[in-house]
């Protein structure tokens, strides 16, 4: 009986130390969740979601002082991947939080703009070139469409603009959404 | 030549009926030169070209019109001489229906010839490099329909021992192929001699479906002229998708090409037989790429041919010169009825990738009726040329599962469009396919793009933290400084020798003040 105890308050003891050895040792920097999670959204910054950025978002889910519906720009895809990760259930998007809406761009009206560098000041990615009392621009590649630049402009000088298809980013439509665009047309048993 | 080479097979496939006879009955057609030729920029596989002329610039026939801006790229050259009258957007050739840019050249009716490309009938005593350039300068992409730049293909390095020219040609309707190999047998086989050349190997095979004798005929009369014992023609059976590289190589040689990896890892090339007669042109009589053959072809058509079209030539010409449209014409199609796509104009141009314009009756193109549920029963995967589950790949794409069709190697179809015609549910498996792989590719970019906004958060974010802790610090410098020159004894005596200064300087200006005013 005695045997058992101390045999297996030694086994405690030492499976302790070791995963308290362990905790020290390999330690790992940040969190690995969070990382995966801010990964998946799409780093807008646009603080429609309640939380300052993605990546406090991010801590939020992982905290649960969030769910995984309040991101309009990932839409439901981001939505998707939340709850494939997180291994919950997909929920449709929050509508408190805005909609969905088609990616955007931010354009500066540059005869209205006056230079007073709030939007530059606002832009999370730095997307705003200009300096005080001179024009400013969108440089269209680097802007993500967060809006965060919309607010703060004094002379109401910049619209969002919703992104134009190129050649280059073209998609296939999905069957059934537009029947018009049916392509393999396979060739009529009955006319060979 | 051996006339009992054994042959192999590929997976699945289908006998389609042909209607070949529809166009290849007429001889050779020429389109003659019309008034505006249109030339878009990015006609190939890659990114688009740049423009080198500008609007007003008169332009010779052959002349480069634009330069690669990459490695997978490649020029486009004037169809005739004449005047750059635009350089814009316009309607292209393309899945899509959107506008691409376009050189706009409205001909003078002169045709006169550029001189830039001297011919080199010397080849043989260049290298595989120097010929490359050639065919780089020249603008030659693959005219089978994939319209990949041919000099990339061609830098495939060493270890290649075969070169397969297809002349398969398996698609339904389409017959440019056929002809080319029917008219212009001896250029096709100068092209092989100088691929095999540039390429230095020693065995070519040139690959012709048994529906096509007078093809097979053409070509074998033309090799015995050239008496050139490297190069072999050879029937295959007629099994649609047999001109796909992959299974014309497995038909050959009974070998496959690995899934990841390109027809040169197992030693072989393959190029399109259309391709090696404009490398011909291009190296023996220094003629760019500006024309090719295309199959006019359908019910919808009034006298249906093969013709020879100055790239960058309208549909609506085209169609003009084959007697213009019928009265049961529903379908425009470019390409052939499996892997063709749909045109909502026909003031399009035709460009390098146009192997065939299909104007398309009912009776052509049957309607797709409304699809039905999967029943599973398995048929797409019999006729799959890429081995692949058809019915996975559909059952993913059609819930966006887009993570989960990698398994099942999406990207390995080859979208031929077997599986469509079999299905008993109807359901349109090969445009599920292709949404799957462009959505994708834009998640793919999308995900590049938040991972770019992502590092300039980031980084904006230590600019403002180092900004801001710098000010910290030469705020405390200063406080400390300040606190420093308070606590000196010396301090009062400076101070007091400014003040003295400032009074003395401040009663000066009073005094020039006073003093104006006097005067």
């Amino acid at each position: 009986m005695l045997t058992a105890i101390i045999a297996i308050s030694g086994l405690a003891a030492g499976f302790g130390l070791l995963l308290g050895f362990a905790a020290v040792r390999f330690r790992s920097e940040g969190d690995p969740v969070v990382e995966r999670i801010d990964s998946l959204l799409p780093q807008t910054q646009c603080a429609q979601c309640g939380f300052p950025g993605c990546k406090p978002y991010a801590e939020a889910i992982v905290d649960g002082a969030a769910d995984i519906n309040r991101c309009p720009p990932g839409g439901e895809a981001t939505i998707r991947a939340l709850a494939d990760l997180l291994e919950r259930d997909a929920k449709p998007l929050d509508p408190e939080r805005g909609e969905e809406r088609l990616p955007a761009l931010a354009v500066i009206d540059e005869d209205l703009c006056i230079g007073c560098t709030l939007c530059i000041q606002a832009c999370p990615v730095d997307a705003i070139l200009g300096a005080a009392k001179l024009m400013h621009t969108v440089i269209a590649s680097e802007c993500t469409g967060c809006e965060l630049c919309i607010e703060p402009c004094p002379v109401d000088c910049i619209e969002m603009v919703p992104e134009t298809v190129t050649l280059g980013t073209w998609r296939w439509p999905k069957p059934g959404a537009d029947t018009s665009a049916v392509i393999a047309a396979s060739p009529n048993p009955a006319s060979a | 030549m051996e006339p009992d080479r054994r042959l192999w097979r590929f997976h699945g496939g289908l006998h389609l009926p042909g209607h070949k006879r529809l166009s290849n009955v007429e001889p050779l057609d020429i389109v003659p030169v019309p008034a505006r030729l249109i030339h878009p920029l990015g006609q190939h596989v890659g990114i688009p070209s740049e423009p080198v002329v500008e609007v007003g610039e008169t332009v010779q026939r052959g002349q480069p019109l634009s330069r690669a801006t990459g490695y997978i790229c490649s020029p486009v050259h004037a169809g005739s001489s004449g005047t750059v009258v635009a350089i814009g957007p316009h309607p292209i050739p393309h899945p899509s229906g959107l506008d691409g840019d376009c050189i706009i050249i409205d001909t003078d009716g002169q045709d006169m010839p550029y001189e830039g490309y001297p011919p080199l009938t010397n080849y043989r005593t260049l290298n595989g490099p120097a010929l490359r350039a050639r065919v780089r300068e020249c603008g030659i992409v693959g005219l089978g329909g994939a319209a990949f730049p041919t000099a990339v293909k061609l830098n495939a390095g060493a270890g290649l021992r075969l070169l397969i020219l297809n002349g398969a040609e398996c698609e339904p309707y389409i017959s440019c192929d056929d002809s080319l190999m029917r008219h212009r047998a001896a250029e096709i086989i100068a092209g092989a001699q100088v691929l095999l050349h540039a390429l230095e190997i020693r065995d070519c095979c040139i690959a012709i479906e048994e529906d096509k004798p007078e093809a097979f005929a053409s070509l074998e009369a033309a090799v015995r002229r050239a008496d050139d014992n490297r190069i072999e023609v050879v029937q295959v059976p007629a099994v649609y998708p047999e001109g796909g590289e992959r299974q014309l190589i497995q038909v050959l040689t009974g070998e496959e090409v690995p899934a990841a990896g390109i027809p040169a890892d197992i030693g072989i090339l393959c190029q399109n037989v259309g391709t090696a007669a404009a490398v011909a042109r291009a190296v023996l009589y220094g003629e760019p790429l500006i024309s090719r053959v295309v199959t006019v072809t359908g019910h919808g058509v009034t006298r249906p041919r093969n013709l020879e079209v100055r790239l960058g030539t309208p549909l609506n010409k085209v169609i003009d010169h084959c007697g213009g449209y019928t009265d049961e014409a529903r379908h425009l199609i470019m390409g052939g009825a499996m892997m063709g796509f749909a045109l909502a104009t026909d003031a399009v141009p035709v460009i390098k990738s146009t192997n065939c314009l299909l104007v398309g009756s009912d009776a052509d193109i049957a309607p797709r009726q409304p699809a039905s549920a999967c029943i599973r029963c398995g048929e797409c995967a019999q006729v799959c040329p890429a081995q692949l589950l058809p019915q996975q790949l559909y059952w993913h794409a059609r819930a966006d599962e887009f993570d989960k069709l990698d398994p099942y190697h999406l990207f390995g179809c080859i979208e031929c469009g077997c599986c469509d015609v079999v299905c008993p549910s109807q359901i349109p498996l090969t445009q599920y396919f292709r949404y799957a792989k462009t959505e994708i590719w834009a998640r793919e970019r999308e995900r590049r793009q938040s991972d770019h906004a992502r590092e300039r958060f980031e980084t904006r974010n230590q600019r403002i933290e180092r900004a801001e802790s710098e000010r910290q610090r030469r705020l405390e410098a200063k406080t400390r400084a300040l606190k420093q020159t308070r606590s000196s004894a010396a301090s009062k005596a400076v101070i007091d020798e400014v003040m003295a200064r400032v009074r003395a300087k401040k009663a000066a200006d009073e005094r020039d003040a006073e003093n104006g005013d006097g005067g």
